[in-house]
Order: C-alpha cells, then structure tokens, then sequence
C-alpha cells in the first residue's frame, strides 16, 4: 500500500474531501443535463420545424458549441463576462450555464435527429386513423422518438460527467482538484500517492459513467 | 343519386410544378367496390392520399356523405374516421403490440369504452387468424400478418370506406394471398372500398368497377371488369395490360 500511495486517502478527511470533490463534479452534471434534456426537446422540436430562420439559429447555435473548446466558453463565461458585465456569477453558476449551453445544443441535435428518424408513413398513418397533430405527437412520434434518445443521451451524459473535470480551471474544487491537492500536502512524506489518488479517481468516474452505460446497452436491446 | 359515398369533383393536385391530378371526377356509391389501376407514378397513391387529405388539393373537392373533406377544417379527425387507409408499407406502430396498436384509435380517438372496444378487437383479429398474437409486437410478426393486423386496425373506426393502397406489393410472393383473402371476405360483406392494386386477377375479381388511371387522368372507366381485362376499350388500357403479360 506505501508504495502506491493509496494510504494518503486514509489520512484525516481525505477520502471525504474526495468524495465531496466527486459530488461536485456530479451535482453540475446532474443539473446540466436535467436542463439539457428539457431544452434540448423544444429545440429538437423546433428544428423540424416549418421556419427557417429558426433553424438557421439552432444550426449556428449547435456549430459555435461544437467549435469553441468548452475551456473557452468557461472562461468567456466566468472571467469575461463577469467583468464586461459587471455581475457576479459564482463558479457553479457559470459552469451549470456553460455545460447546459452546451448539452441542450447537442440534445437538441440528437432530438432532431430522433424525431427525423421516424418514417413519415408512421405520422401518416396516425393521422389516418383521425388522430389531432397532437395525438400524433402523444401517441406515436414522442414514444418512438424517445426510445431512440435513450441511449444516445445517456452517452452524452457521461461525456458531460467527464468534461466536468474541467471545471477545477475557474477554481472550482472537484474530485480531480482535490485529488491534486492530496498529492500535493504529501509530496514529501508519500511520492507515489500521485498513481495511487489518481487510480482511486479513475475508478470514481468508472463507477459512476459504467452503470449509465449498461443502462443505456440494456434499453438499447429492449426497445430495438 | 341518393347513395353516392365519396365523390371527387374537379380534383386537382400539384407538387411545384408537377401537375399529378387534372380535374379529376370520381364517385363510388356505397357498397361499391372501386379499383384504380394505372402505371407506376400516374398518380394512384396520390388520390387515395387526397380523399383522406393527408394531402392538400389545390383545385376541386372531396365530399364524403355530401360533406367536404379539408386538411384545414375542424371536423377533419371526424372525416377520416370515417375513411379507413391501409398503406403499402408497414405502418404498425412498432412500440405498441398488437392489440394496442388496433385500439389506440378506439379508445383515445373515439373514447369507446375499453371492454367493449377490446371485445371488437378480439373478434376482428380472430376473423383475420390472429388472435393469438394480440400481445406479440409487429416486429415479431410476417408482412402478410402485418397487413393483415393494419386492415383491423383500420377497420376499427367503423369507416364507410376503405382505401387500400397496394396493400400486398411490399410481400413475398406466398402471403399475398391470405391478405387478398380477407379483402375478398370485406368485400362479400358490403365494405365500400377504393383498392390500387397490381394483383390484375385480384382486381378483376373484386372489383365492380374499373378506373384506369394514367398521367392524373381517368383515360378509361368500366363498370364491367371481365370485358374490360379481356378488352379494354382505349389504346393505352390495352397497352398498360400488356405489360403485365410474359
Ligand atoms: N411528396 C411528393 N413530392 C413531390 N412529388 C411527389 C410526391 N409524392 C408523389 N410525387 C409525384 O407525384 C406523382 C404521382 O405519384 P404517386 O401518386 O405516388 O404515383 P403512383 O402511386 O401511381 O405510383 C409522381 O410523379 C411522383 O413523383
Ligand atoms: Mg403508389
């Protein structure tokens, strides 16, 4: 155990301290991701819709997420416009805004993509049968679209876990912050708790991103 | 005349600039058994799809009972209730099983109650031999039991016609006829029906009346299918039933 340096975790708070730092990095994806899929609905809708101009915005929303590092947009969100604007956004807030911008851009593509996927004939038919457009909807396309959502939201829901990570660059102390911290307090007494803290961190992020992906696997298989 | 149905009057139909239905007429009187046929892209699928209004007509009208059909209209979910369309290609809802698939309209279009409405279903599906399979998925099912289960659920608003729209050209070769069957059965029991088919024999058999489709336009009509297949009357019906000779 010395060798790894797994015993820092068991000296004095460490281990909660980590797991507190992993609560963090969990409680922002959490919270961004709810947002995500509710924003990320409305505008899938709205992007297969009839307007547009509509969708032009939605297209170059989704591209400007899709090019710009989220490091930037942290930094653009948490020192530039703090300073531009004069307000004052704590860390969190900036980096739930900054994770949700992006997620409900990207759910809305995935939405958009789901709903499109449905063949026409399915909408058709429904109509046929007397159904209003928003029985349609109730009924046939929503049910269909989000059995096909399941499991492509659930891989952007642990990137977002992932990307979480990045949030210690506005100095916020999550789990990989702490993790650096630990080793820090003890580079002289433990040099190898570096392997040792981030092992443990590695395994955190598995045990909380492996048991969404089986879920999303096993709702893939059931709903095929 | 007191027992006309549906009536097309003066249907006229584009996409951009392409002009799929000219003026076109049409009247099938209750109990009445109509068959369309006509080369593939002539319009066929089109005008079934204009009487129901899943598309929008840009001249003319359809009246079914005297009453117009509009995409725009209020009563527009009432009209097609009382037009029933089975498609080419599946269109089972492939995340509800059978029997929810032939009641979704029942209870939540027209609010029947479920025990009576589920009773009608069990019979309906029973007559089409696929009883047994009410609580199976489409997926799990043939492409003739498919056609099969779409025809109930069609039938299950109660319509006064039935449009079909090639209903068995998507099948293998041997479930054709057990999709033709129950058509067969539909029609010895008054069903009024509008039916595009390519099964010639099919339509010799059932139909009472033959419309020839060909470029949006009637080109011929006879209410004598025997004389008609054996000989058409105009140059492009005779042509148009060649092709389907080896
Ligand atoms: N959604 C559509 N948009 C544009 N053109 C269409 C559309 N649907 C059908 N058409 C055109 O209308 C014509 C008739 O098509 P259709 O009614 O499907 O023919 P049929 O069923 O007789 O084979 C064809 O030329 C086809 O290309
Ligand atoms: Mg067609």
């Amino acid at each position: 155990m010395q060798s790894l340096g797994i015993d820092v975790l068991f000296k004095g708070r460490n281990l909660l301290r980590l797991l507190g730092g992993l609560w963090v990095a969990v409680r922002i994806s959490l919270i961004s991701v709810a947002l995500s899929i509710v924003l990320g609905l409305l505008i899938g809708v709205l992007m297969t819709g009839k307007s547009p101009v509509l969708r032009g915005v939605f297209r170059l929303y989704l591209e400007t997420v899709r090019i710009l590092p989220q490091m930037v947009l942290l930094f653009i969100v948490y020192f530039g416009t703090t300073r531009l604007f004069g307000w004052n956004l704590s860390a969190e807030v900036s980096a739930v805004f900054v994770f949700t911008f992006w997620g409900a851009a990207e759910m809305g593509d995935l939405v958009r993509g789901a709903i499109l996927s449905i063949p026409s004939i399915q909408r058709e038919s429904a109509q046929a049968l007397g159904m209003t457009p928003r029985q349609v909807y109730g009924y046939v396309i929503l049910p269909q679209t989000v059995r096909r959502l399941i499991p492509l939201s659930i891989n952007l829901i642990t990137r977002m876990i992932k990307t979480t990570s990045l949030v210690m660059m506005i100095g916020m102390v999550e789990v990989l912050k702490v993790a650096q911290q630990i080793i820090e307090a003890n580079r002289r007494t433990s040099p190898n708790a570096a392997f040792g803290l981030f092992a443990v961190v590695f395994l955190l992020y598995f045990a909380i991103c492996w048991p969404i992906s089986r879920l999303a696997g096993y709702l893939e298989k059931r709903w095929a | 005349m007191a027992d006309i149905l549906l009536e097309l009057r003066h249907v006229h139909k584009r996409y951009g600039e392409n002009v799929v239905l000219r003026d076109l007429d049409l009247t099938v009187r209750r109990g009445e058994v109509v068959v369309v046929i006509g080369p593939s892209g002539c319009g066929k699928s089109t005008l079934l799809r204009c009487v129901n209004a899943l598309e929008d007509i840009q001249g003319g009208e359809v009246l079914l009972d005297g009453q117009p059909v509009r995409q725009e209209a209020k009563n527009i979910s009432q009209m097609r209730q009382k037009i029933g369309m089975v498609f080419q290609s599946y269109d089972l809802f492939p995340h509800k099983t059978i029997l929810e698939n032939v009641l979704l309209a029942p209870l939540k279009v027209q609010k029947r109650q479920r025990p009576e409405a589920e009773a009608e279903a069990l019979a309906l599906l029973e007559r089409v031999g696929l009883a047994d399979r009410r609580d199976d998925y489409p997926r799990q099912l043939s492409g003739g039991q498919k056609q099969r289960v779409a025809i109930v659920r069609a039938l299950m608003t109660h319509p006064e016609i039935l449009l079909l729209d090639e209903i068995t050209a998507a099948l293998d070769p041997e479930m054709v006829h057990e999709v033709l069957e129950v058509v067969l059965d539909l029609a010895k029991n008054g069903s009024t029906m509008l039916i595009v088919t390519h099964e010639m024999a099919f339509a010799r058999a059932i139909a009472h009346r033959v419309v020839f489709l060909e470029n949006g336009e009637i080109v011929e009509e006879s209410r004598d299918p025997k004389a008609f297949f054996t000989r058409p009357a105009t140059e492009r019906a005779q042509r148009f039933l060649r092709t389907f000779e080896y």
